[in-house]
Order: structure tokens, then C-alpha cells, then sequence
């Protein structure tokens, strides 16, 4: 068993929790069989966070710290990989099917000229093959995939799947050489978002709304609710498309594909698109008037009822509850 | 500006899925196809910049015979030429092998400076190829495109990424994939419709371009099998509509004390 190389993301100094839920899976994986779990860091001032890795299974963490790192370019960070690749010899390399991940990992499989098994939610090692359970069809079906004759096979795991499992243990930390690449796509400007918003992709709590919040004024009570649970927001493709809020909310087929453990849909019917992108979520939560919605069919809870009313009553309650502890 | 756009043939998302005999594929039966949605963004764009100045628009689909309708779709809403890589059955949701085919015919059409595709094929979902593809001709690539804008031989892209919005400039020729939010495709027109009718589409088999398609399908991904997501049902629904307030803290309280989740 050769093992997994696990590529760990981080930004603004902070290791991506997604990225521990990889590295933590890789750990779970090999550790029958004691295989290594390798981490490797790409970033530019991220040394200091290497050791920290092994406390999430990495036996070995290799590091390229270095300022042509500074900024995620595919070109890049795909050549560091590789030469982590060549110095491990893997039977799989984990990475979070976050932006970057989702990015690099086609590049890289192309480098290694391997096949890379895509956003997957479930996975584990054969013998002589990497299997995984992932969502089709935008979560209509499930495949049960391998990698055919791949080596290694590209991972990529989605967000808020796999659990974070930290354990008594150290890794050895070394730097790794990345021979100098061309990089021609380059990043000239990063416009960062609000601060303080969270990724609806990789939240642990989504509350999204639609159609049945009747007037984009009235979003302010979907973001009332989100900030009192600490929640990202979120949005169904109708409310999009008639431009009350950016597409970088939208949940569905042709939007995100988000598995938080809660998933409040206020005001959505509940479209087979929408519910193809929210329906892994651990507890889905509905609020429409219609009590036929088919949001309904997807619920472990629900109010029949008018949202605009609900929701004001909703978030007094949740922070009553916060205040109490 | 001469791009090419590759179409993938999808079921539309409105489509409800049944598992087929086989065990690892969808029931077909039924099923109406259409351009996976991304790759109307990237086709709509490529048209855009050659109306806004001058250009050619080639759109490549690989597969079995309904790709024509695919590629007749693409030819209707503003591409000039249509190419068809035939086969494509036993590589199914193999990204690698998908890439490789796509690359290898880009490279015998020759003389792109821009190669779009959607950011994701809905279906398989991999949102693997653009980036396999621009690797495999050696090309550089910009995924989710929301915003793209040229001169001087090179392409100036936004994108969205996790917590904000990057700005990438990469020289020509390049790999975009399209994301939503990138413009709003149009309708095919009639004239459109029936000019596509008539329009030829050049073919070519995977053996044409030097590859073996068994072989190709040996390397990557193979679908073993394939279900359906366990059905859910027997939710706890609350009547909310004579008192919305009590509705609404008894449901805090199941959230909190039940699920444990708040």
C-alpha cells in the first residue's frame, strides 16, 4: 500500500477546515493498514502551520513556502503537487472539492495523466483500487465509481462530509522542491467579499430563501436568521434569475451543491433543481404557505405557514435560545 | 477571434431519473437531451465576441449520434461549424479519456485562440475537463468565468472563488470555462433553427485522431454501479398558520433538543 498524498488548502494564514476533513478521512483509510498519510502545503508564509497537520493523521508533511506560491494559480500549485506526487508515489491524492480544489484537481489528474474521482462523499481503498460513492445527476443518483488503472487516482471530497478527527500525533515536517513552471495565468487582483460572510458551499448552516419571501426587501429576514445561527445564506434559482441577489448564492443544479448538517429553505417550493442541490444536507428544515410544496417531501421538519411571518419569530427564538446557552 | 466551444449533450434539468437495466447507467428512455446549461454560457459568449468583431465559432461534441442535435442546437444559436467526435460509450463519466479525445481533436482542428466549455457538465458533474483539456494542449485555463474581456492578445477573466473575486489575465490562445452569471444565452431564432437544418457536420472517430477508445476507457473513472439517494419521508410538519410564533419556537426547540443541531 503506497498511501495518500493529501493536499492541504489554506487562506489568510488559516488551515481550510474542509482540508482537515480530507486529511482526516486519508488517516481513517490507511490506518488498518498502517499506509503513510502524507500532507503537502503549498502557500507562501505557511510553515508555521505545517506542524499542526500531524495531529490530523499526517505522518509526513512536505511544505513549498515559497513567494511564487503566494496566490492559487493552477499552473503552480498543479507542478508542486506533481513533485510531491514523484517524491510519495500514492495510491491516491485527497484534496476538498472546494473552488481551488475543484480547479487544481482537473489540471493535476491531466499532469499525473491519471482520472481524478470528483466530489465525492464516500471512499475507501481496495487493493488494488480507489472507490467512491458520488453524487450524479446533481444528487438525482448516486455512482459507485473507481478509478479504472489510474495511479495515483485524484480525490476530490466534498466540504462538510467527513468528519474532523484530531488525534495524539506528530508529523515530520520537510520542504519540498518545486522545480520553476511557467505560470501564464495570473492572478492581477483578489476583490474579497464582505467580511464576516460565509461561503454557503461550505457552510455548517444554510438558511436560503425563494419566491416566497414575495420582495427582495425581505431577504433581510433570511439574513436575520442566518446571522443568529451563524449561518451563510443562500438562494433558489428563481429569485436569481429575477436578480434579487448575486448567483454566488444560489443552491441547485445549476448553483451550488451544498451538504450542511442544517438546511433551511424558507419559502421554496422546492424544484427538482433546487432539491438536487440541498438534498444531502444532514436535517433539512421547510417554511412555505403551500402545504403540498414538494420541499415538504424533503423535510425532517417543516411549517405550513407564511415565511414573511414565520422567520421574525424564527430568529428571536434562535437567539433567545443562543442567550440561554 | 476563432474559438471553439465544447457542447456536452446532457438531460435536461428538469429530467427525473430512473436507474436503466445495465445497473451503472440512467434510464434513457424518455429523456430529452439538451446543451449541458454552463455550455450555453460559454457558446453565448463565444458568439458575443465574434458579433463584436469578427471570428469563427466551431462547437466539437463527443459522442453518439444524438450529439447531432447537440451541435444543430449549438449551429441555431450563432456557431459557424459543427464537429462530431463519434464513440464515446464505453468512456462515459471518464473525464480523463473525455479530455483526452476533446484535446486531440482541438489539436487537428487547429488554430483556436479560445476554447470554451461550461464550468461543469451536469450529469456526470465532474468539472474536470476544461482544466484537463487546457493542460493537455498545454494551454493555460481560467475556471468559472463570470467575466471576460480581450485585447493585445490576451484574456482578462473574473471569477468567482471562495470568499470573493479573483481577476486573471492569461495570453492567448487560452481555456475558459463558463459559470453562471456570464451573460444570458439567447434563444435559437427560426432562421437559425432552420439553417441548422440544412448545415453540415464534419465527423471524425476517435481512431481518426490517433487514440484508442478501449484503452482510453481502461485508464480513467468507470461507473461501477449506480442508485438512487435514499427517499426520504415522515418529516415532522408544523402548522404555522394560525399562530406563526408558536410555530415557529416549537421548531427552534425540535432543532435544539431533538436534532441537536442549533
Amino acid at each position: 500500500m503506497a498511501g495518500i498524498l493529501c493536499v492541504i488548502e489554506q487562506r489568510d494564514g488559516t488551515i481550510r477546515r474542509a482540508s482537515l476533513q480530507a486529511l482526516s478521512q486519508a488517516a481513517r483509510l490507511t490506518a488498518p493498514t498502517g499506509a503513510a498519510v502524507t500532507a503537502v502545503l503549498v502557500g507562501h508564509g505557511v510553515s508555521g502551520l505545517a506542524p499542526s497537520l500531524g495531529g490530523y493523521g499526517a505522518s509526513r508533511v512536505l511544505v513549498a513556502d515559497e513567494l511564487r506560491f503566494a496566490r492559487y494559480t493552477p499552473e503552480a500549485y498543479a507542478a508542486a503537487i506533481q513533485a510531491a506526487a514523484a517524491l510519495v508515489v500514492p495510491q491516491a491524492v485527497f484534496m476538498s472539492a472546494t473552488t481551488v480544489g475543484r480547479d487544481l484537481a482537473g489540471r493535476l489528474a491531466a499532469r499525473l495523466g491519471v482520472d481524478c474521482l470528483a466530489d465525492v462523499v464516500k471512499v475507501w481503498l481496495e487493493e488494488d483500487a480507489v472507490v467512491a460513492v458520488r453524487p450524479v445527476y446533481s444528487g438525482k443518483a448516486l455512482a459507485t465509481v473507481d478509478g479504472g488503472s489510474s495511479s495515483p487516482v485524484v480525490v476530490t471530497l466534498r466540504p462538510n462530509v467527513f468528519a474532523v478527527e484530531p488525534i495524539a500525533a506528530a508529523g515530520t515536517v520537510e520542504p519540498l522542491s518545486v522545480p520553476e513552471v511557467a505560470v501564464r495565468a495570473v492572478v492581477r487582483e483578489v476583490v474579497a467579499k464582505e467580511s464576516g460572510e460565509l461561503d454557503v458551499a461550505e457552510a455548517d448552516i444554510v438558511v436560503s430563501g425563494g419566491r416566497g419571501m414575495k420582495a427582495p426587501e425581505n431577504l433581510a429576514l433570511v439574513r436575520d436568521l442566518a446571522h443568529a445561527m451563524g449561518a451563510a445564506v443562500g438562494a433558489s434559482r428563481a429569485i436569481v434569475d429575477a436578480g434579487w441577489i448575486d448567483h454566488a448564492y444560489q443552491v441547485g443544479q445549476t448553483g451550488k451543491v451544498v451538504s450542511p448538517t442544517l438546511y433551511l429553505a424558507c419559502g421554496i417550493s422546492g424544484a427538482i433543481q433546487h432539491l438536487a442541490g440541498m438534498s444531502s444536507s444532514k436535517i433539512i428544515v421547510a417554511i412555505n404557505k403551500d402545504p403540498e410544496a414538494p420541499i415538504f417531501k424533503a423535510a425532517d421538519y417543516g411549517i405550513v405557514g407564511d415565511a414573511l411571518q414565520v422567520l421574525p419569530a424564527l430568529t428571536a427564538e434562535v437567539k433567545r435560545l443562543k442567550a440561554e446557552g | 477571434m476563432r474559438s471553439c466551444v465544447l457542447l456536452a449533450c446532457v438531460p435536461d434539468t428538469a429530467s427525473v431519473i430512473k436507474l436503466g437495466a445495465a445497473g451503472n447507467r440512467i434510464d434513457e428512455a424518455g429523456i430529452k437531451w439538451v446543451i449541458s446549461p454552463y455550455d450555453e454560457f460559454a457558446l453565448e459568449e463565444a458568439v458575443r465576441i465574434k458579433e463584436a468583431g469578427s471570428g469563427h465559432v466551431t462547437v466539437i461534441s463527443y459522442g453518439p449520434d444524438r450529439v447531432q442535435a447537440t451541435l444543430r442546437d449549438g449551429l441555431a444559436r450563432g456557431a459557424d461549424a459543427a464537429v462530431q467526435v463519434t464513440g464515446g460509450e464505453t468512456t462515459f463519466g471518464n473525464a480523463l479519456a473525455i479530455a483526452r479525445v476533446l484535446a486531440a481533436a482541438i489539436r487537428k482542428l487547429g488554430g483556436f485562440d479560445l476554447v470554451w466549455a461550461g464550468v461543469k457538465g451536469v450529469g456526470s458533474d465532474n468539472s474536470l475537463v476544461g482544466a484537463m483539456v487546457a493542460e493537455l494542449c498545454d494551454l493555460p485555463h481560467v475556471s468559472g468565468v463570470l467575466k471576460a474581456e480581450f485585447g493585445g492578445g490576451k484574456v482578462v477573466a473574473h471569477r468567482e472563488v471562495d470568499g470573493g473575486m479573483e481577476v486573471i489575465e492569461a495570453p492567448l490562445p487560452c481555456v475558459l470555462t463558463a459559470q453562471k452569471g456570464l451573460n444570458e444565452p439567447r434563444y435559437p431564432s427560426l432562421k437559425g433553427i432552420m439553417a441548422s437544418k440544412k448545415a453540415a457536420i464534419q465527423t471524425m472517430s476517435v481512431a481518426d485522431l490517433g487514440l484508442d477508445e478501449a484503452a482510453l476507457a481502461g485508464a480513467g473513472c468507470r461507473w461501477r454501479s449506480l442508485a438512487l439517494p435514499p427517499a426520504k419521508g415522515g418529516g415532522m410538519i408544523l402548522n404555522g398558520e394560525t399562530d406563526p410564533a408558536a410555530a415557529a419556537r416549537e421548531l427552534a426547540r425540535l432543532l435544539r433538543e431533538q436534532a441537536k443541531v442549533i
